[in-house]
C-alpha cells in the first residue's frame, strides 16, 4: 500500500505532529520481513488540534488567554500554534518567541491565575523536522482548581527556549534537568548547569538517539543481550 | 611532585585565588592553618555530604558559613541518578512498574499507583478498574503514607539527636512493613500495583491481620506524641526553624506537608480526587506556623487520618476481581505457589498447555510483547507523603512508553533549601532539611 491511499494517514497530515513512521505489520525492525506485509507504511501522529468552541472550562481559558494577548497587541494566532483537547486534558502549543509573555499572562490574569508550575519536562521527537525538541510545562491554578499543559518546541539545530524562571522560580531545577537530559538551552536561566549527570558528561541521555547502554548478562550458560539490544516488537 | 603533595605543601600557607587566600582542609588539620590576618573575614565553606549521616540520604550541601550562621547554601544532587526514566522506554508498560517502585523507595505504592493511573488514563480504562483493586490501592497508599511519615519523624528525630523518636517510629513502621510483606511478598519495591489492577489478590488472612494491626499502630503513635509534642527541647530545635510562607511555597512549587504548614489545606486527594478518594471520610490537617514543628504536627495528624481511611477500606472490601476484565490487558495467570515453590496457576497452565493453542499464543504475546497504548500524552498527579507526585507520560501507540517523566515532590521541595536555611544557624540546617523530608531516590530517579 502506498502512503497516499493509506486510510491511517489523516487528510491534513502535514499539519499534525509526527511521532514515528513504521513499516510492516509486526514491529520487527531491521530483519527481512517475508510475511508480505513489509510494504505497509504507517505514520503515527499525535492527537489533532481541537475544534472551537472547546468543551467546558477549556474554552474559557483559551479565550481569556487570547483576549489577554490581544490586549498586549499580539496576534493570538502568532502565539498559540495549536490547541489540543485529548483525554480531558488541555494542551496549548505556544510559539517559543512568545512563551514568556504567555506564561506571564497565564499566571497573572485574574481569569487564568495559574499560580503554580509543576515543572518542565522535555520530549524528543526526532521525526518532527524543525520541532524535534519539546518542552512541556504543567501549570496548576489553585484559585480555579484547573490544570493545563503548555508545550513549546525548538529545532534541533537551534535548541533555544526562553527560561521561565523569572515567572515560575520552581522551574529552575526542572529546566536544568531538561537541559541535562535533552540539551535544550533555556536562555536567561540564572545557572544552567547539569543537575543529574556529572558535570563533565558528554551528550544528553534522554534523547532518542542516545543509546540506553548496558552489558550482556550471562545466565545458566546463555547470554542475554543488553536491554536495548534485545529483539523487540514494539509497533 | 604530585598534585596531592602540592596540596599538603601549601596547607599552612594556603593558595592565592580570585576569592582571596584559600585553605583546603580535610579534617584534623585545623591547627596547621595560620589565623586570617587582622581585619579580613574568615569565610568558611563546608562541603556537607553526599555521605553524611544527617543529610537524609546522598544529598550534598555546599554551605558557606560566617561563624555558625549559614550565609549561603547550595544543594547538589544526582548521586543516586539511575536513569529509570530512560530504562522505562525499553520495557513494556507492565514491566515499568518494577522500575518506578524503586524511585522514591519510601513511598513505592504512590509511584506505582501514579504510573498505573497514567497508563490507564492513556488506555481510557480508568472507569473499568475493579472496585476491589481500587480499594486495595487506596489502603496500601494510606499505609504507605504512615510508614513514610514514620521514617520522616524517626530520622528527623535521629538527626537532631532524639534517638528514642527513631526507635518508636521504626517499631510501628515494622508492623506496617510486615503487612506489606504479607500482601505483596516484599517489604519494599513491591511492583504489586499493575496497569489494569493488581498483580494478585490479598492473601486470605490479610484483612484480619491488618484489622488487628491498626490498634497497635494507633497506640504506638501515642508514645511518639507523648514524647515530642510540647517537648521543650524538641520545640526549641524545630519551632520557627525552616520557615517558608505560602507565597514562597507556590513560587517554588513546594507541596505536601510543607505547603499545608502555611495553613493552606491543599491536598490532591480532596481537590483533584482519584481512586475514589472523594467517597472517603477524612480531614486535611493544617497549621499556620509554617515551620518545622508545624510540619511535624501535620505528619502526626495525617497518620491518624490515614488510619481512618485504612479502616474504611477494610469495611468496603468486597470479594471480586482485582484485575480488569479486558483480556488484552490483564495478564492471564492468577498466581498461586506451586509445588516447586514457583508462582503459577495450575488451572491456567492446564489450559494453555493442554487444551488451547490460542490461549498459549495470547499469553506469550501479552507477556513478551505487551499491550499497545494509544498515542497521546497525559499528566496524572497523586498526593504522595511529600506532596504532588506527577507523572507526565507520552505514548507513541506502541507497546513501550515513549517518554515517562516523574515530577517528584522531593526534587521540587529540595529547591527551597536555600530559601529556608540561609541566615539561620548551621544546626538548624539539619532540622530544616529533615522537615522537608526529601528522599534522594525520588529526587534523582
Amino acid at each position: 500500500m502506498s502512503e497516499t491511499n493509506n486510510p491511517l494517514v489523516p487528510q491534513n497530515s502535514t499539519e499534525l505532529p509526527l511521532v514515528d513512521v513504521r513499516e510492516g505489520s509486526f514491529g520487527v525492525r531491521g530483519a527481512g520481513d517475508t510475511s508480505g506485509f513489509g510494504g505497509l507504511i504507517r505514520r503515527i501522529y499525535l492527537p489533532p488540534a481541537a475544534t472551537r468552541p472547546l468543551p467546558g472550562w477549556f474554552e474559557d481559558v483559551v479565550a481569556s488567554l487570547e483576549q489577554a494577548l490581544a490586549a498586549k497587541d499580539l496576534k493570538p494566532t502568532d502565539v498559540i500554534e495549536r490547541v489540543i483537547v485529548d483525554r480531558n486534558e488541555l494542551t496549548i502549543n505556544i510559539n517559543r518567541n512568545h512563551l514568556l509573555i504567555s506564561m506571564q499572562l497565564l499566571r497573572d490574569e485574574p481569569r487564568l491565575r495559574f499560580e503554580m508550575s509543576t515543572g518542565v519536562n522535555g520530549v524528543h521527537y526526532p521525526h518532527q523536522t524543525d520541532a524535534e525538541l519539546h518542552a512541556v510545562y504543567h501549570l496548576r491554578s489553585m484559585t480555579h482548581n484547573r490544570q493545563i499543559r503548555v508545550e513549546t518546541t525548538a529545532p534541533d539545530v537551534d535548541p533555544h527556549i526562553p527560561s521561565t524562571v523569572v515567572i515560575y522560580p520552581t522551574n529552575n531545577w526542572h529546566e536544568r534537568e531538561t537541559y541535562d537530559f535533552f540539551g535544550i538551552i533555556f536562555d536567561g536561566h540564572p545557572a544552567l548547569t547539569r543537575i543529574e549527570m556529572p558535570d563533565d558528561w558528554v551528550g544528553h541521555p534522554q534523547r532518542k538517539d542516545y543509546p540506553l547502554g548496558g552489558v550482556p548478562v550471562e545466565y545458566k550458560g546463555a547470554t542475554i543481550p543488553a536491554p536495548d539490544e534485545r529483539r523487540m516488537y514494539s509497533k | 611532585m604530585t598534585s596531592e603533595n602540592l596540596l599538603f605543601e601549601n596547607l599552612s600557607e594556603g593558595q592565592e585565588t580570585s576569592q582571596g587566600r584559600v585553605y583546603t582542609l580535610s579534617g584534623g588539620d585545623w591547627d596547621q592553618v595560620k589565623a586570617a590576618p587582622e581585619g579580613e573575614s574568615e569565610r568558611v565553606v563546608v562541603n556537607m555530604g553526599p555521605q553524611h549521616p544527617s543529610t537524609h540520604g546522598v544529598l550534598r550541601l555546599i554551605v558557606e558559613l560566617e561563624g555558625e550562621t549559614v550565609t549561603e547554601v547550595r544543594p547538589a544532587i544526582g548521586y543516586l541518578h539511575t536513569g529509570i526514566e530512560k530504562n522505562l522506554e525499553f520495557r513494556t508498560w507492565t514491566q515499568g512498574v518494577t522500575f518506578v517502585t524503586r524511585m522514591d523507595y519510601l513511598s513505592s505504592f504512590y509511584n506505582e499507583t501514579a504510573y498505573c493511573l497514567a497508563v490507564e488514563k492513556l488506555l481510557g480504562i480508568t472507569n473499568d478498574i475493579p472496585e476491589r483493586a481500587t480499594v486495595i490501592r487506596v489502603m496500601l497508599m494510606e499505609l504507605n503514607r504512615i510508614s513514610s511519615h514514620l521514617v520522616a519523624l524517626g530520622t528527623g528525630g535521629l538527626e537532631l539527636g532524639a534517638l528514642t523518636a527513631m526507635f518508636l517510629a521504626f517499631r510501628e513502621r515494622e508492623i506496617i512493613l510486615d503487612l506489606y510483606e504479607l500482601v505483596t511478598g516484599l517489604r519494599m519495591n513491591h511492583a504489586y500495583i499493575r496497569p489494569g489492577g493488581l498483580g494478585q489478590d490479598l492473601p486470605h488472612d490479610a484483612i484480619a491481620k491488618i484489622r488487628e494491626a491498626i490498634p497497635r499502630i494507633r497506640n504506638g503513635f501515642k508514645d511518639t506524641e507523648n514524647l515530642l509534642v510540647g517537648n521543650s527541647i524538641w520545640m526549641a530545635r524545630t519551632k520557627d526553624v525552616g520557615v517558608l510562607d505560602l507565597d514562597a511555597c507556590l513560587a517554588l512549587g513546594v507541596t505536601g506537608p510543607t505547603l499545608r504548614s502555611t495553613g493552606f489545606a491543599w491536598d490532591l486527594r480532596k481537590t483533584n480526587p482519584y481512586c475514589g478518594y472523594e467517597t472517603y471520610d477524612f480531614e486535611i490537617p493544617t497549621v499556620e506556623s509554617a515551620d518545622a514543628y508545624g510540619r511535624f504536627l501535620i505528619r502526626l495528624a495525617e497518620m491518624e487520618q490515614s488510619l481512618r481511611i485504612v479502616e474504611q477500606c477494610l469495611d468496603r472490601l468486597e470479594p471480586g476481581p482485582v484485575m480488569i476484565a479486558d483480556k488484552k490487558i490483564a495478564w492471564p495467570a492468577q498466581l498461586a505457589i506451586g509445588g516447586d515453590g514457583m508462582g503459577n496457576s495450575l488451572e491456567h497452565i492446564k489450559q494453555i498447555m493442554g487444551t488451547s493453542m490460542e490461549s498459549l499464543i495470547h499469553h506469550f504475546k501479552l507477556v513478551t510483547e505487551g499491550f499497545e497504548v494509544p498515542v497521546g500524552q497525559v499528566y496524572q498527579a497523586v498526593e504522595s507523603p511529600r506532596g504532588e507526585l506527577g507523572v507526565h507520560m507520552v505514548s507513541d501507540g506502541g507497546t513501550r512508553p515513549y517518554r515517562v517523566h516523574f515530577r517528584d515532590p522531593s526534587f521540587t521541595n529540595l529547591q527551597s533549601i536555600p530559601a529556608i536555611c540561609e541566615g539561620g544557624q548551621i544546626a538548624d540546617l539539619v532540622a530544616a532539611i529533615a522537615s522537608i523530608d526529601p528522599v534522594m531516590g525520588g529526587v534523582d530517579r
